[in-house]
């Protein structure tokens, strides 16, 4: 099953690969809300050390709704999803390997934005790099995992562009919430001790809606 | 032995029904209407926070009635629906997403009603506000994902999955917000000691818990028989 999800997987990236439309997209995206974010606020009466948590992660989640609605998109065109549903592989691999895509994805868009979020933000992350890309990652397989069950329900109604982000989006709280708040604990120079309760629930989240989003998924496909 | 009714026949006997009055949703109303009564003019007010915790005697059923009975309903009906694919579970969700909209929208309205006054604020994040604000948000899109999807099939199915993912998140968001520090009164009927209420509010406390569960069951079941109507009639045009 993980080798068919690796193949769903790699023909996403491959057709992702060589248009780059999305990743593009959902890139220029991420930089021009940074900088927006900036000017939202006095500069000089918040400090960009307390903005930039909640900055990185609207955005990151925002971004990330950009590429979910392409995954289950391209499947539109020509029925293509007839053939991959005929494919001799399991639904929950077509799942799997939808998420992995994406969560690539999403990761490609998290590499750069993250630097030039430390740039423009000016932050001193040296120190806390690693345990903050771990958040990030942890926060990138919760984003995935719900948001890729609802783009393939999403893109079989009317409206999809606009019902992907009202189903998502209160699933996104508990993502930045976590991420936002251990993220600020990092950047504040506390121990990374401070973090570890949002540390786990970001855990418990990925574990738990993994497990839910795989068992649901084929329900979402016709039968 | 009985054969199954045609689709004609049981058209004729929804509309029939239809067509007397709906005594359970009637009762509802009428006690509810009582509660009110006793809570305005027969309960004295609370020593410090004077008439505005009256208020307590519809926000708590509410939101007992909103989270543990329709929002419950609603998960475990998707559930059951998508092991047995009966469209009698499907319409049961479907009814109490709409009914539990409504208490869920009352609680979120006479909270702040009661929050100014008494915190000094109508809104404030906290964990129980956050999670009832959040379940708000999910029915709401639940209902609206229910009338993008034309397909019956697929809307039960879809909407089923949603409402399941929506009992597992509703805990999360509890959680997450705890971490902040909580602000909400703790219960003070429904906890392992004795409930710290004198017995002529405690009374009319449990009869507003009474009137409302039972004027939702009232409104569910008239939303119920809305819905087979509905798609008996679907069915009958698409003949």
């Amino acid at each position: 099953m993980l080798r068919a999800s690796w193949l769903v997987a790699r023909k996403d990236l491959a057709i992702e690969f060589r248009t780059r439309t999305a990743y593009f997209s959902a890139l220029i995206f991420a930089l021009l809300g940074l900088t927006i974010f900036y000017f939202a606020w006095d500069a000089t009466a918040v400090a960009a050390i307390d903005l930039a948590p909640g900055v990185l992660w609207v955005i990151f989640t925002f971004s990330g709704l950009l590429g979910l609605q392409r995954s289950f998109g391209v499947e539109q065109a020509d029925r293509a999803m007839d053939a991959l549903l005929s494919a001799p592989v399991d639904r929950e691999a077509i799942y799997l390997g939808k998420a992995l895509a994406n969560l690539l994805f999403v990761i490609g868009v998290q590499a750069i934005t993250l630097p030039a979020l430390v740039l423009f933000y000016n932050l001193p992350i040296a120190d806390v790099i690693l345990p903050l890309s771990a958040i990030a990652l942890l926060a990138a397989i919760g984003l995935v995992a719900v948001g890729t069950l609802f783009s393939s329900m999403a893109v079989n109604t009317r409206m999809a562009e606009l019902l992907l982000p009202m189903l998502s989006l209160p699933f996104f709280v508990p993502i930045v919430m976590a991420a936002a708040g251990s993220t600020a604990k990092l950047l504040a120079g506390r121990p990374v001790a401070e973090a570890w309760p949002w540390l786990r629930i970001l855990v418990a989240f990925d574990i738990v809606f993994i497990v839910a989003c795989t068992l649901a998924f084929p329900f979402t496909l016709e039968e | 032995m009985t054969l199954p009714l045609t689709r004609r026949e049981q058209l004729d006997a929804v509309t029939h029904r239809s067509a007397q009055p709906d005594w359970l949703l009637i009762t509802g109303f009428v006690a509810v209407a009582a509660v009110y009564v006793r809570a305005l003019a027969f309960t004295p007010p609370e020593a410090t926070q004077g008439a505005a915790q009256r208020i307590l005697y519809v926000h708590a059923p509410s939101a007992f009635v909103a989270l543990y009975v329709a929002f419950a309903l609603m998960a475990v009906s998707s559930l059951l629906y998508l092991g047995l694919k009966d469209e009698k579970l499907d319409r049961l969700a479907e009814s109490s997403a709409e009914v539990g909209l409504a208490f869920t929208t009352v609680v979120l309205t006479t909270g702040p009603l009661w929050g100014k006054p008494i915190w000094g604020t109508w809104w404030t994040w906290d964990a129980r506000l956050t999670a009832t604000l959040f379940l708000w948000f999910i029915i709401l899109g639940y209902l609206v994902l229910r009338d993008a999807i034309e397909e019956r099939g697929m809307r039960a199915r879809y909407s089923a999955v949603l409402a399941l993912l929506a009992a597992l998140l509703i805990p999360f968001i509890h959680l997450s917000v705890y971490l902040f520090r909580t602000m909400h009164p703790m219960p003070i009927v429904a906890k392992p000691s004795a409930p710290s209420m004198p017995p002529n509010m405690l009374i009319t406390f449990i009869a507003a818990f009474c009137a409302f569960v039972l004027l939702y069951a009232g409104l569910v079941r008239a939303r119920y028989r809305y819905a087979t109507l509905r798609d008996l009639v679907a069915d009958e045009e698409a003949r």
